[in-house]
C-alpha cells in the first residue's frame, strides 16, 4: 500500500519495494488508498450527520448544573459551623507540611477561663496564587479542620486578592478539636 | 544535484572560526513559539531546500530547577513536583518517587495499595497515549483525530477527578502506599472506559491508522537504527519502535507488574510507522493490564504506616519506572537528613530528543513534525 | 395559483432585464448606461462575494464541529450565525502590520492580487437561467488562465515578507499550483471534447437532457473525480495546504500578515472554493440544469419548477461540502508525496481519460 513511495533512501540504504506487475500494483493502489481514504470520510461523515454524539460542555452555561467530583481539589477552606467555630488549633502542621509556603498560620495566646495560656491562631493566610492543590496540607492537619474546596474559578484581575484570610472575624476554635 | 562549494561560500564565525552555514544554505528557527513543537522547544535547522541538513535542540526555556528545589523539599513534598515534569505521565512520575523512598526505607507497600498504583498508572499511559495520538493527527494536519481522542482521554480525566481529586497533576501517591481509598464508582467506571476505548479503537484506526495519507508520511520516515537508538539512551515507545527491548516494567518489574499478564510490544522498523504501532499496541497491552487487576483489587491497607518525618539512611538510591515515554529514573544521595542531598532525574524525553538530528538527517520539514509527533515529546520534561 | 406560479418562474433574468430596461428609460446615453450597469454589477457582485464568504466561513467552522463531536460557534447572533461578522470587526480593528525588512510595495499588494484574481475568475459564471455577467465564447479557457494567475500573488507574498516560512510556502505553492493546473485543464478538456465549446452556457445548454457526470458514464465520473482532487489543491486547502501547513510553516505565505490584510487572504481562500466548486457544478453537474430522468415527464416538470438558481447554488454547496468533508478528515500530504501523486497519478489518468473520451466524442458513445 504506497500510494507515493517518497523517496526510497533512508540513511543510504536502499529499500526494496516488492515488485508485483506494474500495472497490477499501480491501479492496485489507487483503488486501496482511494477506500481507506473513503473509510475515512464514512466515519466523519457518520458524525455529521450524528449531532446526538456531540460531547461539548456547555460550560458557563451549565454553572447551575455543574457537579465537581467529590474530592475535586479547588482550594483549601476551613469550614465553620453555625456558630462560627472552626476546628483548627494552631499547631501549624499543614504550614510546615505544604511544598511551596502556601499557608502562613499566625498564633497569639489566648488566656482562658482557668487562668491557662492557649495557642490559637490569630490569622490563618492561604496563598491561593502560590497553591498547587497537592492536598498535602490536609492530609498532615491532625484535627481535620482544613478541607478542599469544589470552587474553581479563582481568576481576579489583581494577584493579591488572592492572598485569603480563612478564619472568619471572630471565630472560635470548637470544644471538641481544642488541643 | 550535488552542489560544489567554494571557500568563499562558507560563512565562519570571525572569533572562532566555526563553520557557521554554507551559500545556498538557510537557517530557521523552529520554536521556540512554533504550532508543532507543543511547548517552547527550539530547534534550529539547516536546510537546502526544503531538505534537513542539521539540527540543533537548544534547551532551557522552561527550566525550573525542579531537582535543586527538590534538596529542600521532605520526601513527601517532593514527590508533587514531579507532575509537573512530564505532565501527561504524572502518576507514574509519583509512584518513581515514592518507589525509590520506599526502595530506601525498606518500606512494604499493601497490595491493594500496589494494584491501585498501577491500575492508575496504566490509565495514565493510556491517556497520555491518546494525547499522543490525538496530537500526531494534528501535526500532520488532521484536525479532527483530536477530538475522537480527547472524548476517551476526557472520560479517563474524569476518573482521575474522582478519586485523586485533580486531573493532571494527581500527587495521589504517598511513600508507602496512596493517599486515599478508591472512590466507591472507581471499579464501575474504569470498566465503562475500558469498553468505551475497545470500542472506539476502530474509529482510530479509520480516521488515521488505516489512511494513506497517514502512512505514507510515517513509513520510511525518520529511521533510528537500533545502535542508535542504544547510543542516543531512547528509551520507551521510541526505542521499542527500533527493535530495542527495554521495557522496565517487564526487564526490573516493580509493584507487581512481574505477576501481570502482558507483552512488551517490540517493532523492528525503526520507522516513524513502526513507532506509531507500538504506541497503538500498547494501549491495548494497558487494556489488558487493567482488565486483569479491576476484579480483583486484594482487600487491606492502602497505606503503610509511615513515620510523620521520613528520613532516608545515608547512602545512594536508584529506582526506575515505565513512564508513557520511557525510562525514568530517580536517583536519590541522601546523608541521613529529613531532605535529599542530592536529586537527579534520568528523564526519558532528553535522551529521545537527542536522537532527533539523526532521525531527520535529510529529511523534510514536514518529516520533522511526523518525527518529532511519533517521538512525542514533553518540553518541560526535557529540562525539568 | 398564479401566484404561486409566479414565485417559481421568478427568476434573475427577469430582475436583470427589467433592470435594464428600466435603466435604458432613465439615461440615453449608451456608454453611460454600460458604466452604470456595469457599477451594478459589480457592486452587487462585492455585496454577493462578501455576504457569501461570511456564509461560508460559518459553513465550514459548523460543518467542521459537527464532523469533530463539538458544537461550533454558538454564542454570537443565533446559532453562532454572527461569529464571522465578530470575527471580521476584529480583524479590521487589528493594526496591519508591515514588517521592517519587508519589500513593503510587494506585501502590501500582494493580498489584492490574490482577491483581485479570484474575483475575476467570477465573470463567465451563470448564475441562472440567462444570467451570466460575461458570456465570453472562451470561459473554460477564461478560468482556467485567471486561476494560475493566483500564484503570483502568493509568490509575491511569499517573497516579500522576507520570513524564511513565508517563503518556504511560496515555493511550495509555486511548484503545486503550476503542476496541478495541468490536471485541472485535461479533466475539463474532456468535458469541452464532448460538449465541443469553450462557451459555459453552451456547455450547460448541451447537458440539457442529462447532465455529463451521468452521460459521459466512467471517462467522465474519472474526469469529475480527478478535477475536484487537483482543484482542492489549487486552492491550497487541506490535504493540499501545504503552503499554509499550519504545524511546519506557521503559516506558510501568510505568516507575516495581520488584520485587514490576513482577511483578504481568507477571503480569496473562500472566494476560490466558490469558484471551483460552481465550475464542477457547471461543468460535470449541469449548472442550472435541474435534474431530469429520461421520460418522466411528470417528475421532470416537478423540478422544473425548482428555480435555476436554487439548482445551481445547490450542487455548488454540494460541493463546498465534499471539500470541507476532505479538510476536516484527513493529514495533510508531504510535499514530494504532493508531486509524485499529481505526475505519476492524475496527469497519467488524465492523459489516457482524455483519450478515452475523445474516443467517446468520436463514436458518440454519450446519449
Ligand atoms: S494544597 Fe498543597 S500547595 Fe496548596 S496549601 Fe495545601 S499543601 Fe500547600
Ligand atoms: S489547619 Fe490543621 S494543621 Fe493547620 S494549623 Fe490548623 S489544626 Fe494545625
Amino acid at each position: 500500500m504506497v500510494l507515493i513511495t517518497g523517496y526510497v533512501k533512508m540513511n543510504g540504504t536502499e529499500i526494496n519495494i516488492k515488485k508485483t506487475g506494474f500495472l497490477k500494483e499501480y491501479f492496485g493502489t489507487i483503488f486501496t488508498s482511494l477506500s481507506s481514504l473513503l473509510t475515512g470520510m464514512k466515519l466523519t461523515g457518520y458524525y455529521f450527520i450524528h449531532p446526538n454524539k456531540i460531547i461539548t460542555e456547555q460550560y458557563p452555561d451549565n454553572r447551575a448544573t455543574l457537579k465537581m467530583a467529590e474530592r475535586f481539589r479547588g482550594e483549601v477552606t476551613l469550614p465553620h459551623n453555625e456558630n462560627n467555630e472552626h476546628r483548627c488549633n494552631g499547631c501549624q502542621s499543614c504550614e510546615i507540611a505544604c511544598p511551596n509556603g502556601s499557608i502562613k498560620i499566625v498564633t497569639k495566646h489566648e488566656i482562658s477561663e482557668d487562668g491557662k495560656k492557649k495557642k490559637r491562631i490569630d490569622t490563618w493566610v492561604y496563598h491561593l496564587e502560590m497553591c498547587t492543590f497537592c492536598n498535602l496540607c490536609i492530609e498532615a492537619c491532625p484535627s481535620k479542620a482544613i478541607v478542599m474546596g469544589k470552587k474553581f474559578e479563582h481568576s481576579v484581575y489583581d494577584k493579591s486578592q488572592l492572598v485569603k484570610i480563612l478564619n472568619k472575624p471572630g471565630s472560635k476554635v470548637m470544644k471538641e478539636a481544642e488541643e | 544535484m550535488q552542489m560544489t562549494r567554494k571557500p568563499s561560500d562558507i560563512t565562519t564565525d570571525a572569533k572562532s572560526g566555526e563553520v557557521l552555514h554554507h551559500e545556498g544554505e538557510f537557517i530557521i528557527n523552529m520554536g521556540p513559539q512554533h504550532p508543532a513543537t507543543h511547548g517552547v522547544l527550539h530547534l534550529k535547522i539547516w536546510l537546502e531546500g526544503e531538505t534537513i541538513k542539521k539540527i540543533e535542540p537548544h534547551l532551557g526555556y522552561i527550566h525550573r530547577g525542579i531537582e535543586k528545589m527538590c534538596e529542600r523539599l521532605s520526601y513527601r513534598q517532593f514527590i508533587f513536583s514531579t507532575s509537573r515534569m512530564d505532565y501527561l505521565s504524572a502518576h507514574i512520575n509519583n509512584q518513581a518517587c515514592a518507589l525509590a523512598v520506599e526502595k530506601a526505607l525498606g518500606l512494604e507497600v499493601p497490595p491493594r495499595a500496589k494494584a491501585i498504583r498501577i491500575i492508575l498508572a496504566e490509565l495514565t499511559r493510556i491517556a497520555s497515549h491518546e494525547l499522543w495520538w490525538a496530537c500526531s493527527g494534528l501535526d500532520l494536519g488532521g484536525v479532527t483525530p483530536f477530538f475522537y481522542a480527547f472524548r476517551e482521554r476526557e472520560a479517563i480525566n474524569d476518573i482521575m477527578e474522582e478519586t485523586c481529586g485533580a486531573r493532571l497533576t494527581q500527587n495521589f501517591i504517598v511513600p508507602g502506599g496512596v493517599m486515599s481509598d478508591l472512590h466507591h464508582n472507581f471499579q464501575k467506571r474504569v470498566k465503562r472506559v475500558l469498553t468505551q476505548i475497545k470500542d472506539n479503537l476502530h474509529e482510530y484506526d479509520e480516521i488515521l491508522t488505516g489512511n494513506i495519507i497517514f502512512q505514507n508520511r510515517l513509513k520510511e520516515v525518520g529511521y533510528l537504527s537500533r545502535e542508535d537508538a542504544i547510543s542516543y539512551g531512547c528509551t520507551g515507545p521510541a526505542a521499542r519502535g527500533s527493535g530495542l527491548s527495554c521495557d522496565i516494567r517487564k526487564l526490573y518489574p516493580y509493584d507487581g507488574y512481574e505477576k501481570l499478564d502482558f507483552d512488551e510490544i517490540i517493532f523492528n522498523e525503526g520507522d516513524c510507522w513502526a513507532r506509531y504501532r507500538v504506541r497503538m499496541a500498547e494501549i491495548l497491552q494497558s487494556v489488558h493490564i487493567i482488565e486483569q487487576l479491576i476484579d480483583s483489587i486484594p482487600d487491606g491497607e492502602f497505606q503503610a504506616k509511615t513515620k510523620n518525618v521520613i528520613k532516608l539512611p545515608k547512602g545512594q538510591f536508584y529506582q526506575r519506572v515505565e513512564t508513557a515515554r520511557g525510562e525514568l529514573g530517580v536517583f536519590i544521595v541522601s546523608d541521613g537528613a529529613a531532605t535529599p542531598y542530592r536529586c537527579k532525574f534520568r528523564s526519558p524525553n532528553f535522551s529521545n530528543l537527542s536522537a532527533i538530528p539523526q532521525m531527520a538527517q535529510g529529511a523534510k520539514i514536514g518529516d520533522l513534525v511526523a518525527i518529532m509527533a511519533t517521538v512525542d515529546l514533553v518540553i518541560p520534561d526535557i529540562d525539568r | 395559483m398564479e401566484k404561486l406560479h409566479l414565485l417559481f418562474v421568478f427568476s434573475f433574468s427577469w430582475l436583470a432585464s427589467h433592470l435594464n430596461m428600466w435603466l435604458r428609460t432613465g439615461i440615453g446615453n449608451s456608454f453611460l448606461l454600460l458604466v452604470t450597469e456595469m457599477l451594478i454589477a459589480g457592486i452587487s457582485l462585492l455585496a454577493f462575494l462578501v455576504i457569501l464568504c461570511f456564509f461560508l466561513g460559518y459553513m465550514e467552522r459548523k460543518v467542521a464541529a459537527f464532523m469533530e463531536i463539538r458544537l461550533g460557534p454558538n454564542r454570537v447572533g443565533p446559532k453562532g450565525s454572527l461569529q464571522i461578522v465578530a470575527d471580521t470587526v476584529k480583524l479590521l480593528f487589528k493594526e496591519g502590520l508591515t514588517p521592517d525588512g519587508s519589500d513593503k510595495f510587494l506585501f502590501n499588494l500582494a493580498p489584492f492580487v490574490v482577491v483581485v484574481t479570484s474575483m475575476l475568475a467570477i465573470a463567465p459564471l451563470a448564475f441562472a437561467r440567462d444570467f451570466q455577467l460575461w458570456d465570453v465564447n472562451i470561459g473554460i479557457f477564461y478560468v482556467t488562465s485567471i486561476s494560475s494567475m493566483a500564484v503570483i500573488g502568493i509568490l509575491m507574498a511569499g517573497w516579500s515578507s522576507s520570513n524564511k516560512y513565508s517563503l518556504i510556502g511560496a515555493m511550495r505553492s509555486g511548484a503545486q499550483i503550476v503542476s496541478y493546473e495541468l490536471s485541472i485543464g485535461l479533466s475539463l478538456i474532456s468535458i469541452v471534447i464532448l460538449s465541443g465549446s469553450l462557451r459555459l452556457s453552451d456547455i450547460i445548454q448541451s447537458q440539457a437532457n442529462g447532465w455529463w457526470i451521468f452521460k459521459g458514464h466512467i471517462p467522465v465520473l474519472i474526469s469529475f473525480i480527478i478535477f475536484i482532487i487537483a482543484s482542492t489543491a489549487e486552492i491550497n486547502r487541506a490535504p493540499f495546504d501545504l503552503t499554509e501547513a499550519e504545524q511546519e510553516l506557521t503559516g506558510g505565505f501568510h505568516t507575516e500578515y495581520a488584520g485587514m490584510k490576513f482577511a483578504m487572504f481568507l477571503l480569496s481562500e473562500y472566494i476560490n472554493l466558490f469558484i471551483v466548486s460552481a465550475i464542477a457544478a457547471t461543468i460535470f453537474l449541469g449548472g442550472w440544469m435541474p435534474f431530469h430522468i429520461g421520460n418522466l415527464t411528470g417528475f421532470n416538470h416537478a423540478m422544473d419548477y425548482i428555480p435555476s438558481s436554487l439548482w445551481f447554488f445547490g450542487k455548488t454547496f454540494f460541493i463546498i461540502f465534499i471539500i470541507m468533508w476532505f479538510r476536516w478528515t484527513f493529514p495533510r500530504l508531504r510535499i514530494d508525496q504532493l508531486l509524485n501523486l499529481e505526475w505519476k497519478y492524475l496527469l497519467p489518468i488524465s492523459m489516457g481519460n482524455t483519450l478515452l473520451v475523445s474516443a467517446m466524442a468520436v463514436f458518440g458513445w454519450y446519449l
